[in-house]
């Protein structure tokens, strides 16, 4: 909570602009050692800060369409990923039909974007994303009048968000009975959560993933094999749900015991309880883990490229093995990382949010 | 404030079924590890009855009670409430829980709900009470307890007089037919005990069967039937509140009293 400072009556802007230059100052050579750490890191800028501009901009090709305006460049060549962007963000998906992964993408971007406020938070908001998704896969797959697209020519953007949202919307519910199981007093329940979170946690995600896409085709008929795609979403989902549940095991942990008693006491049973009290109190406790788990598993999703599907990374490699340009793959990797970036860096102001709302600390 | 409290108004928990016992306690033991805390408890009590619990600390009162509601689990013997003995069975202790209500030391408010919340819980959610209704009930008793204007505030902006008073309330909400109080005022400022025990009282007066464990003596004679003094376990003495405080019958009451009158 802000206080505003007091204000004499008599202080001027101005008078309050000079006292901002002179702390400025004083915080920036008040002492030999702020004097010398100002003037070294004054220098660095000087010294990096113009070629950076010259290579971002300056020297840069924005828009031209020609590719060997890009070869005589010596800035970016930022024309290549706005010509290329049908393919960096919807990968080796048929041409004529990348309006659908296009949707798809808005769908759940604009999903999303409704989900976060607290007014849409009920039974009816799971209901829309059960429908949604129904809808996606059909966008994605065809069928039903749709030409018919195998997961394995799904890519891009649309593999990255379905992805991330399925295997985390899953792994948080799995995660919170896998935390209660591993703190059950039945000790069958107890020790399957232990082993079963134990041996994802001690696993390499790679590990994982390729246990489900080349190991399971091993022992596995063919008939009883599920996609490629769905394996790696399970073993995403698998993987967050480990991880989310130890998270939500250390909130569990945190609540104090006087309040299971005052649930018992009131005659609430147990998943009410764990329901209307418990878990409220302990997942607030740690939005902070969880959000940083959360968005470790929105950047896990890329490791997918390792078994062959084609996550928004695969695809910026695939564009820029044309061989009508040349490969500015630093210029990509950018683009593609802002991606990431704004889905991690929302996702980590919405965290900030919840912790901000509700009921004040004590 | 108020809505028409008539319809929803507390129906003091007169004997309901022929049996006017509340609460039978037979040869009851339980022990921690090696820990002897229940020795041998015998004790009934009375629909309307009030009972003041005393003891010096580690005497076993807290236990005992929570016994009542299988907060803890006694080993041996029998403990019957309102007509049903307490066993295993799930579905028994939920329902004997549901007509028991709870005051505790630390108050135990659900700190993510509002006041208003915190009173509604359980009967929306055990009572099937719809949330209109529940609110009515809950706005009814926080007026009873005085404090009708916190009913939005979060528990953690309330002192701790309020606090307590609304964990009352809370209990209160499920109609409960025997009431349970862990030391409700030992965690309290000095200035705010006060208030609580006029709630208790008014309570009181007004036939609920209460359980308190409680060292306040003002409170002890104003209100209680019978005075039960526990040491090591066991029930030493049970008295009136008049002869339990003036001539107690042994000698071990006699070192607690001048222990806690100085």
């Amino acid at each position: 909570m802000a206080m505003s400072l007091p204000m004499s009556s008599e202080a001027t802007p101005g008078h309050f602009r000079f006292i901002g230059l002179r702390r400025l100052a004083k915080l920036l050579f008040g002492t030999p050692l702020n004097a010398a750490l100002t003037l070294l890191f004054g220098a660095l800028l000087v010294v990096t800060v113009p070629p950076m501009l010259r290579w971002l901009v300056i020297d840069a090709v924005l828009f031209d369409p020609d590719p060997n305006a890009c070869r005589a460049a010596t800035g970016a060549c930022w024309s290549f990923i706005y010509a290329k962007s049908g393919q960096l963000l919807f990968g080796i998906y048929p041409f004529d039909e990348r309006w659908r992964p296009a949707i798809v993408c808005l769908l759940i971007l604009a999903l999303l974007g409704w989900s976060v406020r607290p007014a849409s938070w009920t039974s009816r908001l799971l209901a829309l994303w059960v429908a949604a998704f129904a809808l996606i896969f059909w966008l994605m797959g065809g069928g039903f009048g749709l030409a018919e697209v195998p997961t394995s020519s799904w890519g891009g953007l649309p593999v990255t968000l379905i992805l991330t949202v399925v295997a985390i919307g899953i792994a948080f519910p799995v995660g919170i009975l896998l935390a209660l199981a591993r703190r059950s007093t039945l000790p069958a329940v107890r020790v399957g959560a232990v082993v079963l979170i134990e041996s994802v946690r001690g696993l390499p995600l790679l590990s994982i993933l390729f246990v489900a896409s080349i190991m399971m085709p091993l022992f596995l008929p063919e008939a009883l094999l599920p996609d490629k795609f769905v394996r790696a979403l399970v073993a995403l989902t698998i993987f967050a749900a480990a991880y989310l549940a130890e998270v939500i095991r250390g909130g569990l942990q945190a609540i104090p015991n006087g309040q299971y008693e005052a649930a018992a006491a009131l005659g609430l049973p147990f998943w009410h309880t764990q329901r209307l009290v418990i878990l409220p109190q302990a997942i607030r406790v740690v939005i902070p883990a969880l959000a940083n788990t959360i968005i470790v598993m929105i950047k896990n999703t890329s490791l997918v490229l390792v078994i062959g599907l084609f996550d928004l990374i695969s695809s910026g490699k695939a564009a820029l093995a044309d061989p009508e340009w040349p490969s500015p793959a630093a210029e990509t990797f950018l683009f593609i990382g802002a991606i990431f970036f704004a889905l991690s860096f929302s996702f980590a102001r919405f965290a900030d949010f919840l912790e901000r709302r509700g009921p004040a600390a004590h | 404030m108020l809505t028409s409290v008539s319809a929803i108004r507390h129906v003091p928990s007169l004997p309901m079924t022929n049996d006017p016992t509340a609460v039978e306690m037979v040869g009851v033991n339980k022990w921690y590890g090696t820990f002897h805390v229940l020795k041998n408890i015998d004790l009934t009590i009375q629909r309307g009855e009030k009972l003041v619990i005393c003891g010096p600390s580690g005497s076993g009162k807290s236990t005992m009670i929570r016994c009542i509601n299988r907060l803890e689990e006694h080993q041996q013997g029998r403990i019957v409430v309102d007509g049903i003995e307490l066993t295993g069975d799930l579905k028994k202790i939920n329902e004997i829980r549901r007509d028991v209500g709870m005051v505790f030391q630390h108050f135990n408010l659900f700190p993510h709900l509002t006041v208003l919340e915190n009173l509604t819980l359980a009967p929306i959610w055990v009572r099937k009470m719809r949330r209109k209704e529940a609110e009515q009930v809950a706005m009814h008793y926080l007026d009873r307890v005085k404090i009708p204007d916190q009913a939005h505030k979060c528990p953690g902006q309330l002192s701790g007089g309020q606090q307590q008073r609304v964990a009352i309330a809370r209990s209160l909400c499920m109609s409960p037919k025997i009431m349970l109080f862990d030391e409700p005022t030992s965690a309290l400022d000095p200035e705010m005990v006060k208030e609580v025990l006029d709630t208790m009282v008014s309570l009181a007066e007004e036939g609920m069967t209460m359980l308190c464990v409680s060292h306040e003596m003002g409170f002890a004679r104003q209100v209680a039937d019978r005075v039960v003094f526990m040491d090591q376990g066991e029930i030493v003495e049970i008295n009136t509140p008049a002869e339990f405080f003036s001539s107690p019958h042994h000698e071990r009451s006699k070192l607690f009293l001048a222990q806690i009158l100085h």
